[in-house]
């Protein structure tokens, strides 16, 4: 009994050893925003390398940004810039963050189908969630209470919005959810609902997302973000940069991961997931080592 | 006999006997004292990176204001007045649910219900607590959410009414248990005299089983708010996490331990905010440890009084 089990424990064990084909992984941690489409080019990516294995985690540009600083991933997905206070940290542990734009995205806000308010000033956006209109009736709704639904602070998404749009407090009102996908579900369900969600979350292969509806921007009619051509255009306002932070230039699997981001096919992913694709190549010097350059950032 | 007891091979086994019974007590001793070791451990860590905070915040500000705002854009502030307030309407609400249903059940069990019953009953009640309190905070949002949404025309279902019937769930089985063992330790004897009064089983129950077991109730109720007081998971899933003081069980409230969960993964290590969230846990530990105390202390009363 006993040398039969040990013989087994030592055929596992053999088993387990075998050398396998080695594959390298890379993984990728932070922005909610960020999640769907670069899980969608890993997907692809996977396809054509197959020995390399990419996984992809959500979990918020803070995060992100904090497991790139503690060593923990490859790479950060971040949909906003690295403060200075994380800059900060990144020198105190050596480490060097590189930022790469691969896409743009633009902030769009999402209601309950049923308020049938069609545009908003961004001035009534702030008043909104600052927690000064309390009101559906105060920006030509219905009377009806606003029920706030926004990110956690650990959202890239929610610090852009402070920073942009509100230029102060969010009222403590805001239900906090735990991803932009809640979001997307409580507004659904919230006759009196208002969220604020990444522009992969509201189409997808040029189908509007069923059962919200998405906010145009400005007066009267205002410029819907599902425009493409205003969107692309930068008439939609708050377009900015989907970054992935990078430890170093990037090298062997990293280095060609975003190479494939750039190629046609990649690019016709971006855009099929709802985002803009950035043109221009990434500077690549010939051989491995890859210095991935900055795209001019916008709105910075 | 006198004589085998004296041979070499008697004596070694007397040694080997010996040195396992030493051996299984010094096992024994070590566990014990290791799990001493871990909740002194545990505290003196909450402490000792929770006092760090006070450096930069006010013992003042941390426990009476109310705006919890670390990452703010200008100065960050550090109130948990909000989070104490929330944690608290959510646990007191789910003890006005659970502690009376939990009686109930517990006076059936020990009162009414036949050994089969009770044979059936009570492990269903035991297998509620062995539910994951992911799986609990899912049927928040997708059952009792939209429920309440509809009952009492609100919006949405993210309230702390809603954390209360969840909590009321999970408290329920420890409730359960400790008030069944406590109306099972009253003597026969007291009911018996009761009968022989004339009173009937009901009044039997209120006027002598149940104040007789009294400290066992208590211990079994102080012991569900313990349980309620530190659940994350379902909280944080079902009460729509707002940072704002509650006028009422229909606001969405964040409690102190969602709090923790939602702000350990993105904060910077040995920041104020790093060492805040240590704070929060330390009152937190603070707060139940108080609890799951009077529960022991009134248990123990209630153990030498039958």
């Amino acid at each position: 009994m006993m040398r039969s089990l040990v013989l087994l424990f030592l055929l596992s064990a053999i088993v387990a050893c075998r050398p396998v084909k080695t594959i390298e992984q890379i993984q990728i941690k932070g922005s909610d925003s960020e999640v769907a489409v670069v899980m969608a080019l890993a997907e692809s990516f996977m396809h054509h390398e197959h020995r390399i294995s990419v996984s992809v985690k959500g979990g918020g540009s803070g995060s992100g940004i904090a497991a790139l600083l503690n060593g923990k991933t490859d790479i950060a997905n971040s949909s906003r810039d690295m403060s200075d206070k994380e800059h900060e940290m990144a020198k105190a542990r050596s480490i060097r963050p590189v930022p790469v734009v691969f896409a743009e995205d633009v902030l769009v806000f999402i209601l309950h189908p049923s308020l049938k308010i069609k545009a908003l000033t961004l001035d009534q956006i702030a008043g909104i969630y600052r927690g000064e209109i309390q009101n559906w009736k105060e920006v030509g709704g219905p009377d009806r209470m606003i029920s706030l639904y926004g990110r956690q602070s650990n959202s890239g998404t929610y610090v852009y919005l402070r920073e942009k749009v509100l230029k102060a407090e969010y009222s403590p009102k805001v239900k906090g959810m735990n991803g932009t996908a809640q979001i997307v579900e409580a507004v659904k369900q919230d006759v009196g609902g208002i969220g604020y969600v990444s522009l992969g979350y509201v189409q997808h292969n040029n189908k509007p997302t069923a059962g919200i509806s998405v906010v145009s921007l400005g007066l009267g009619e205002g410029v819907s973000p599902l425009d493409r051509a205003a969107v692309t255009g930068g008439l939609y306002p708050l377009k900015r940069p989907l970054y992935h932070f990078l430890n170093g230039p990037a090298r062997g699997a990293l280095a060609s991961f975003l190479r494939f981001e750039r190629s046609e096919k990649g690019q016709a992913i971006i855009r099929e997931s709802g985002y803009i694709p950035v043109e221009g190549p990434l500077a690549i010097a010939p051989g491995a080592d890859v210095v991935p350059k900055a795209q001019p950032v916008h709105g910075k | 006999m006198g004589n085998k007891d004296l041979t070499p091979a008697n004596l070694f086994e007397n040694q080997k006997r010996h040195f396992f019974n030493r051996l299984f007590k010094f096992l024994v001793k070590t566990a014990a004292f290791l799990s001493v070791v871990v909740l002194v451990g545990i505290f003196a860590l909450l402490a000792w990176n929770g006092l760090q905070m006070f450096r930069e915040v006010s013992v003042f500000q941390f426990f009476f204001t109310s705006t919890w705002n670390p990452s703010a854009l200008n100065a960050p502030s550090f109130g948990i007045g909000s989070m104490l307030a929330g944690t608290m309407l959510v646990t007191v609400a789910a003890m006005f649910i659970a502690f009376p249903v939990g009686i109930a059940l517990a006076a059936y069990l020990s009162e009414v219900a036949s050994p089969r019953m009770r044979g059936v009953v009570r492990p269903i009640i035991e297998l509620l607590a062995g539910i994951p309190s992911v799986v609990v905070g899912f049927i928040g949002i997708v059952v009792i959410g939209p429920f309440l949404a509809k009952t009492f025309a609100l919006s949405n279902g993210f309230t702390a009414l809603n954390g209360a019937i969840l909590l009321a769930i999970m408290a329920l089985p420890s409730i359960v248990t400790v008030a069944e063992d406590a109306l099972r330790a009253v003597p026969r004897a007291y009911r018996e005299a009761s009968y022989a009064l004339g009173s009937n089983k009901w009044t039997t129950l209120v006027r002598v089983t149940l104040p007789a077991a009294g400290s066992g109730i208590v211990a079994a109720g102080v012991l569900g708010v313990g349980r309620a007081v530190g659940e994350t998971m379902t909280v944080l899933m079902a009460t729509g996490n707002a940072l704002e003081v509650p006028d009422s069980l229909f606001d969405a409230v964040r409690t102190m331990t969602a709090t923790m969960a939602i702000e350990m993964g993105e904060v910077p290590f040995g920041t104020t905010h790093y060492f805040s969230l240590f704070a929060i846990g330390a009152t937190l530990f603070i707060i139940s440890l108080l609890f799951n105390l009077t529960a022991e202390y009134l248990a123990a009363k209630f153990r030498h009084q039958a």
